[in-house]
């Protein structure tokens, strides 16, 4: 079965390369996910773009025998799919050739053994010794330059993650991240379960976007078995959807006044968020609104919105003391600045990229539910820490005009689709999440089971952006820089 | 009048409907929670937190028992920086493979005595990860633990019974 938003193209291994390039330029797209699946006796290759212009998703597909997985890289053409292709290689062992890096992602060297590939249908967990090999991270040498090491257990209480920053004086020359610290092996847990019962599991991908994964998975599944999700349940998940938003953001406002010492409006920001919090308590019996969604619909219906008055006007306190503080706007710009140009060739997307002005967002013209209300994107071009910060409070005040505006709308009637099944086929599932799109491709096979399920979370490609953003600053001003980005360790290592 | 109460007040008399928690129930346990530190902490019971894979949101609550409605912090509850000023560690996630030698690690680097305390449902036994291939599941496999702190995420106010629990016995 075909969907009218999802195009897919087949090549060949001669013209694979040309096709991504040809979809690349003409759609103006970063690689948004690439990703393997395993037929029986070939692999499959995908590689996805998106057409803001057309509001369709472009995927370029290339067959591969088992017996010789190997596929010409497209990462030197296009940057961004070079995260994509070291992670095919590490999960499938199919190797793009003319991609240098062979370092893995997540299966780290030390702890998992040579020629392992999870993602294989036929794999079983290793007996074998690790690797052993130590990670070798880009060195910075010269006169009076440090390396600086940090993680992963950092002096906060935020995920684990390793940054080696390379120092002259005191500028960053340079910074490499090695990620994968929170891998858990999600999309290969994901396999051979009953769509209704992996919801729950989509939910723990990225705990503060629970919303937004979940919603991504169920899309996808219920695209497949042409799932009719009734108005008032689709409604349901778009408030949510936005009070996610609206916690996450008001959080990273206040981690950013900590983080330059700025504790007041921080102290503010936390009872905001903690309000929003016990909104969502209220509401949905969850502080993070998880279990909320399934397939078909949502599990409960949702009260009124009472307290979103008080909380609107007291982040007009907030927004205030944070934008006439003079000596706040001295350290958040122009600190951290992400170039568009660089950011596009990442494929940063979301917050971050709308910050450095890319007007990429999936609530204008992809996600139906809110294609009657009429959304004011907000970008900045500046790309450095305020404009992030700005972006975060435009859309804070933008997700409480949405909120009400949705309220409206919120006819009476059903809350869950009564056709639920599960049938073959594959599709994609996207949401708009408070860090960008969360994009769940799904393959169910003829039971109804996931064959496939692969996870994009933004963070996955973003966590490159921190790394170009912090070039020239000084250390002391990386902590203000990673919560303007504020990526998920657990979304990005799955 | 303490400070979170003026503050919340001064909040009340902005508009502020949403009063977060059961005020009351926060200072009471807290009350209790300060007795029990001053006790057999002599007024400080250091913590380190470390995440070993979990999706975040066990974080995210312990930061908010540190926000000014909980402050567990007034009650003699800090979470440090370095495991060398801990009394405890605190665990989080289904302990990732990749995570196991900075959890050890951490644990060695702290000086005894020293509890091991586990937070949220990932870390008792994998939960909800427990059977993927890169999990050890559970942190008790691998660290002596005292006590668990059961949820997905627990609340701040169920942390910090849990702690009361624990520092009353």
């Amino acid at each position: 079965m075909t969907h009218k938003d999802e195009v897919y193209i087949e090549a060949a291994a001669d013209n694979f390369g040309a096709l991504c390039l040809s979809l690349h330029k003409e759609h103006c797209s970063p690689v948004m996910g690439m990703f393997a699946r395993e037929l029986k006796d070939d692999y499959r290759i995908y590689c996805a773009f998106i057409s803001v212009k057309l509001k369709k998703w472009f995927f370029a597909t290339l067959d591969i025998p088992k017996d010789n997985p190997q596929f010409p890289s497209i990462a030197k053409e296009i940057y961004s799919a070079n995260l994509f292709e070291r992670e095919i290689r590490e999960m499938f062992g199919i190797n793009p050739i003319g991609n240098p890096d062979n370092r893995r992602l997540r299966l780290h060297e030390e702890v998992w053994p040579k020629g392992s590939f999870p993602l294989r249908k036929d794999f079983v967990p290793p007996k074998e010794k690790p690797e052993g090999r130590e990670y070798p991270f880009a060195k910075v040498e010269g006169e009076g330059v440090f390396e600086v090491p940090v993680g992963p257990v950092h002096a906060g209480i935020i995920g684990p993650g390793h940054f080696r920053f390379s120092v002259a004086g005191e500028p960053i020359v340079n910074l490499e991240l090695r990620l994968g610290f929170s891998h858990r092996g999600v999309e290969k847990l994901l396999e051979n379960k009953i769509p209704s019962a992996a919801v729950r599991l989509t939910e723990c991908v990225a705990g503060d976007s629970a919303v937004a994964h979940s919603w991504a998975f169920c899309h996808a599944v219920e695209k497949i078995g042409g799932i009719k999700v009734p108005e008032r349940a689709a409604i349901i998940r778009a408030i949510l959807l936005e009070l996610e938003r609206m916690y996450n953001h008001v959080a990273d406002i206040g981690g950013m006044a900590i983080d330059v010492g700025f504790s007041h409006p921080a102290a503010l920001a936390s009872i905001i968020k903690e309000s929003i919090h016990s909104l969502n308590q209220r509401l949905t019996g969850s502080r993070f609104l998880k279990g909320i969604n399934v397939i078909g619909g949502v599990a409960r219906d949702i009260g009124n919105l009472d307290g979103l008055d008080s909380i609107m006007a007291d982040f007009k306190d907030l927004k205030g003391i944070l934008l006439s503080s003079v000596s706040f706007l001295d350290r958040v710009e122009p600190t951290g600045i992400l170039r568009r140009e660089t950011a596009e060739n990442l494929g940063v997307t979301g917050l971050a990229g709308r910050a450095s002005g890319i007007a990429i967002d999936l609530r204008q013209g992809f996600m139906e539910t809110y294609n009657k209300l009429d959304y004011k994107l907000s970008t900045y071009s500046s790309g450095d820490c305020l404009a992030r910060l700005k972006i975060r409070i435009d859309e804070f005040e933008g997700s409480a005009k949405l909120i009400r505006r949705l309220l409206e709308n919120l006819p009476q009637g059903e809350i869950l689709a009564s056709d639920i099944n599960f049938k073959e086929g594959y599709s994609l599932g996207y949401v708009e999440g408070w860090r960008g799109p969360v994009l769940y491709w799904v393959n169910l096979d003829g039971e109804g089971k996931i064959d496939r399920c692969k996870i994009i979370d933004p963070s996955f490609r973003s966590w490159q952006g921190l790394s170009y953003a912090v070039l020239g600053e000084i250390i002391p001003d990386f902590p203000l820089c990673n919560k303007s980005f504020d990526l998920s360790y657990p979304g990005g290592d799955l | 009048m303490s400070t979170l109460d003026k503050l919340l007040l001064c909040r009340l008399r902005k508009g502020i409907v949403t009063v977060p928690v059961e005020i009351q129930k926060v200072e009471q346990m807290g009350a209790e929670l300060k007795k029990a530190i001053n006790a057999r902490f002599r007024r400080s019971f250091n913590i380190r937190e470390v995440d070993t894979g979990s999706c975040g949101i066990c974080e995210a609550e312990i930061i908010a028992a540190n926000n000014p409605v909980y402050d567990v912090a007034r009650f003699g509850v800090n979470f440090v920086a370095s495991p060398r000023h801990a009394d405890a560690l605190l665990v989080t996630g289904p302990v990732g493979k990749n995570m196991l030698l900075a959890l050890q690690k951490t644990y060695d680097a702290m000086p005894e005595p020293k509890l091991v305390i586990t937070l949220g449902d990932c870390a008792l036994d994998g939960g909800i990860f427990k059977e993927s291939y890169y999990v050890e599941g559970g942190v008790s496999k691998i660290l002596p633990v005292t006590l668990h702190i059961p949820g997905c995420p627990p609340t701040p106010l169920e942390i910090i019974e849990a702690l009361l629990g624990l520092l009353k016995q």
